[in-house]
């Protein structure tokens, strides 16, 4: 633990977050805290039905109830959710922000009621009549392929909403010389972000005719270019404010129906207008993620040596198309071979729509589906050719020398040490006791598990992130970031690099984020990206302020630049330690009297694009239990090593692999979102979908490996999804292991305990 | 829908509030929205996730679940009531030091609960802390660290826990 004052040798250190004080004491502010004078309530309307023509829509009733102001239907308004063209030849029917004729989920928005208080508003939406015409709906994505299957967007004649092919090498040749196939299908359940948080906005006309929208949203600049586009309203007169947010998670990165209405309402009425979420609401409308079904081969030679891959993901993406949608069915385009050299591979995907809530980034967002799919068929192959799981991967992995490591879907890999990190996960789990202590329970009747995964978690991309730093007048420092903070401590540890970096104490360093009317243009917190990419924006600006100041202050100390070396608060002139320029002496002659040739100022903005990702990596292992006669699972031990290139504050960097851990293991063991036959919410609020509680977590065994990344002016790689991208992975093969000695060869997650005991029950069954 | 309100009285963070309520109004919602007490967060519409954790005539309750006019009389402390001034509640300075919040939103209700534990079990173990908490819902954490924050945060209320790390003040 380092104290704050220390001017230098912030990063890496664990230190204490700024952010929560404010936060632990009541007084942060999300956006439903935020008080406007004046403001009326949006509530909506909304389908029960998951495909439905409406052929009526009543509104008498609520327009005369107490305290409505303003009642709309898809009639009144046209105004559309955007979406860009991500694959040519994607398909994008409307996405409007209350339903035109049709409606093709359950909660799609179908009449929006403005009133003066929260319940009148819910009151006179309820006091909408709506006749439905039901129409047959489709809501499991391989289904929605299949020849005949009902249609879910009416407006189009096929449910596929895009085709998308990856290759590399001679895939034909690569499966006509192999030994063995091995053949697999898995599915990976739907989840639900669940940001504890809902989503909120409070939309305020201002008195020039601009707008001010708060927004729980990771991504203010994007959704504030989507709201313009939504509404025909300029962009640079919307000002997005993304205030506290409570958790993301991918879920708020997109712009939503609900804020574009309530903007909308709000330039109408000329009052300030706020809408929030129930958690209900959350479960109809906010992007889930997963539910990609994959059908895989791979190609071996009998030694174990991989030689090819071929993938077909089926992605179910719901009813509409939100912003980013359509991205995360393509990371299996890129991430498919994983950690392994496979130098002939074939992905194909369809992404489809049926009338379901709509799916998109979920913290992995492809990630984990890709990882779950090599890594399960990597130990399906160990089995059949009897070679040791462990081995097969070591003989398989991209070797430490090999990159930057292009691989055959024509990405290249940064650096990687994977069996490193491997070796550390089986030293910290001593994996040998794990297997001796599988055997012995095996031998009293018990099923137990051990399960491996190591995976690639790329982390960056999404174009750019910017970041400013602005030396103040008097020397303190601005920083301005792109990245928006939804939990991450972005206060904290941007503070960190700058404090590190421009030799001052921590309390010197303000960071500024959310606000678009304070930020220049920036990209939002999503991906693992926020120290790839805002980290490498603020290094890459922090270097040119810092030549610019170096040069003020050898003007101020008529010193030649060779002699101006960074000190604690500023700059020295080497050999000559009391000879210093502080920051706010070079802040002084920055903004007053400069050098003959120089322009006034001290601040820089970069917008830093890598045109790469950063690609992070580790293994974990673990011990599972289940109990044969309740099928309940118990995980006995769990290792988790994760390599994120240099790490600036290992405190953070815990915290992220816990929460993805546990959010992995909500995907392992609990979390499916699930429909009816005809589409109906069978799992729509908390009493239905089970998420982790405190009682769910097992102990955590963290280990870490450091490999730099050789691209980033700070070293660093993300991390922030790696616990979802390994531990599913790994607990599938543990669960699957435990079950091994049954006969059962394969069961999609969750790994709930009525399902593994009817699995269990099945297979005891069979053998008599 | 507009039935009459109706009068109550209340001492929240020792300063006594009178008011009158729609009957159906639910105590969360009259912190919130009327006081401007907003640490209280509502984070579900089903009493699952606890975000909304106060502590009404000294028990932990979710104040989603009650109405304001059967809080008419009580004794309520939010989040908002618990530092003195600058200095935190041992349980918010556990959370601070054992980084047991990222985003933020769950905390009041898990502080809320956490300190009720405490007033109750002193000691608690890691089982007990899980146990006490099972009704707060946190999805950043993995409640790994807010465990170990109410462990910090029992050790010093018994006198056994000094700030660790030197100096943390900002």
């Amino acid at each position: 633990m380092t104290t704050q004052h220390a001017p230098a040798g912030l990063i890496g250190a664990s230190v204490l977050r700024v952010e929560d004080p404010v936060l632990a004491t009541g007084r942060g502010c999300y956006v439903d805290d935020v008080q406007l004078p004046g403001a009326v309530y949006l509530a909506l309307s909304r389908s029960p039905y998951p495909h439905a023509k409406i052929t009526s829509i009543n509104t008498e009733a609520a327009r005369k109830m107490p305290g409505v102001e303003l009642v709309l239907t898809g009639a009144d308004i046209d105004i559309n959710v955007p979406s860009p063209v991500m694959i040519p030849g994607q398909k994008i029917p409307p996405h409007p922000a209350l339903a035109r004729g049709a409606v093709h989920a359950v909660g799609a928005p179908v009449a929006a009621v403005v009133a003066q208080t929260r319940a009148q508003a819910v009151d006179a939406a309820n006091a909408i009549e709506v006749e439905y015409d039901p129409l047959p709906a489709v809501v499991n994505g391989e289904n929605a392929v299949e020849p005949g299957a009902p249609i879910a967007r009416e407006e189009l004649d096929t449910n596929i909403c895009y085709r998308a092919v990856n290759k590399g090498g001679d895939v034909d040749k690569a499966f006509a010389e192999a030994d063995h196939i091995v053949k697999m299908h898995i599915a990976s359940p739907r989840q639900v972000a669940m940001a504890i948080e809902p989503r909120a906005a409070a939309a305020k006309p201002e008195p020039n005719g601009d707008l001010t929208v708060w927004l729980s949203t990771q991504s203010p600049h994007r959704v504030r270019a989507d709201l313009a586009t939504a509404l025909k309203f300029p962009e640079h007169r919307i000002r997005v404010i993304a205030p506290d947010v409570g958790g993301g998670f991918g879920s708020k990165g997109p712009l939503y129906r609900e804020y574009t209405l309530a903007s909308y309402c709000a330039l109408k009425l000329r009052r300030p207008v706020k809408w929030t979420a129930t958690r209900s609401d959350d479960f109809l409308t906010v992007i889930q993620g997963r539910d990609q079904a994959m059908t895989s081969e791979l190609a071996l030679k009998r030694d174990g040596t991989m030689l090819g891959l071929k993938v077909r993901v089926v992605a179910n993406l719901g009813a509409y198309l939100c912003s980013n949608t359509a991205g995360p069915p393509q990371r299996m385009m890129a991430m498919a071979p994983g950690c392994y050299q496979i130098r002939n591979v074939f992905v194909e995907v369809l992404a489809v729509f049926t009338n379901t809530v709509s799916t998109g980034p979920y913290r992995g967002a492809g990630r984990p589906e890709s990882v779950l799919n090599i890594e399960r068929l990597v130990d399906k192959a160990a089995r059949d050719l009897g070679i040791d799981r462990l081995e097969i991967r070591r003989k398989n992995f991209i070797r430490p020398e090999q990159f930057p490591y292009k691989t055959a879907t024509g990405v290249e890999y940064d650096s990687g040490e994977y069996e490193r990190a491997l070796d550390e996960a089986i030293k910290l789990s001593d994996y040998d006791r794990l297997i001796r202590e599988r055997d012995a329970a095996r031998k009293r009747g018990e099923l137990a598990g051990v399960g491996v995964s190591t995976f690639v978690e790329p982390s960056g991309g999404a174009g750019f992130e910017s970041g400013t730093v602005r030396v103040e007048r008097t020397g303190e420092i601005t920083v301005l970031t792109g990245s928006s903070s939804h939990g991450q401590g972005h206060e904290t540890m941007f503070a960190q690099v700058v404090a590190d970096k421009m030799r001052v104490g921590m309390e010197h360093v303000a960071i500024r984020h959310g606000d678009t009317m304070a930020v220049q243009q920036g990209v939002g917190t999503f991906g693992s990206r926020s120290a790839v990419m805002g980290g490498g924006a603020l290094a890459l600006a922090i270097e040119k302020v810092s030549d610019k100041a170096r040069r003020i202050a050898a003007h101020l100390m008529e010193a030649s630049l060779e002699d101006i070396v960074p000190a604690d608060g500023g700059f020295a002139v080497a050999g000559v330690p009391e000879k210093r320029a502080t920051w706010r002496q070079i802040a002084g002659a920055a903004y007053g009297r400069l050098p003959k040739g120089m322009d006034p100022g001290l601040q820089e903005t970069v917008f830093f694009d890598p045109k790469r990702e950063a690609w992070g990596f580790g293994a974990h292992v673990a011990l599972v239990k289940i109990d044969r006669d309740t099928g309940e699972t118990k995980i006995e031990k769990l290792v988790l090593v994760d390599d994120c290139g240099v790490i600036i504050n290992p405190m953070i960097v815990e915290g992220q692999i816990h929460g993805g851990v546990a959010q992995g293991l909500g995907e392992a063991f609990l979390e499916q979102m699930q429909y009816g036959e005809d589409g109906e919410v069978l799992t729509g609020t908390l009493v239905n979908y089970a998420v982790p509680h405190a009682t769910s977590m097992p102990t955590l065994t963290l280990g870490e490996t450091v490999t730099p990344n050789p691209f980033n002016p700070m070293g660093v790689k993300g991390v922030g999804e790696a616990g979802t991208n390994g531990a599913p992975p790994c607990i599938a093969n543990a669960v699957m292991d435990a079950l091994a000695p049954l006969g059962i060869d394969h069961i999609d997650m969750p790994y709930t305990a009525p399902k593994l005991w009817a699995a269990v029950q099945a297979a005891e069954r069979g053998k008599k | 829908m507009n039935a009459e309100r109706v009068a109550i009285s209340l001492t929240i963070n020792n300063v006594r509030h009178d008011a009158a309520v729609e009957p159906r109004e639910l105590l969360v919602y009259f912190l919130r929205d009327r006081l401007g007490l907003t640490g209280t967060h509502v984070g579900c519409d089903t009493s699952q996730c606890g975000a909304c954790t106060i502590h009404l005539n000294g028990r932990a309750v979710k104040s989603c679940t009650i109405l304001a006019v059967q809080a008419n009389g009580a004794e309520i402390t939010t989040i908002e009531g618990l530092a003195h001034g600058d200095e935190l509640h041992p349980v918010q300075e556990g959370f601070r030091q054992k980084h047991g919040l990222q985003c933020g939103y769950c905390t009041p209700g898990m502080i809320m609960s956490s300190v009720y534990l405490l007033k109750n079990n002193p000691n608690p173990t890691a089982e007990e802390i899980k146990h006490a908490l099972d009704g707060n819902l946190c999805r950043c954490t993995g409640y790994v660290n807010i465990v170990e924050s109410v462990k910090w945060a029992a050790k010093r209320m018994r006198g056994g826990q000094k700030a660790e790390g030197g100096d943390v003040s900002r």
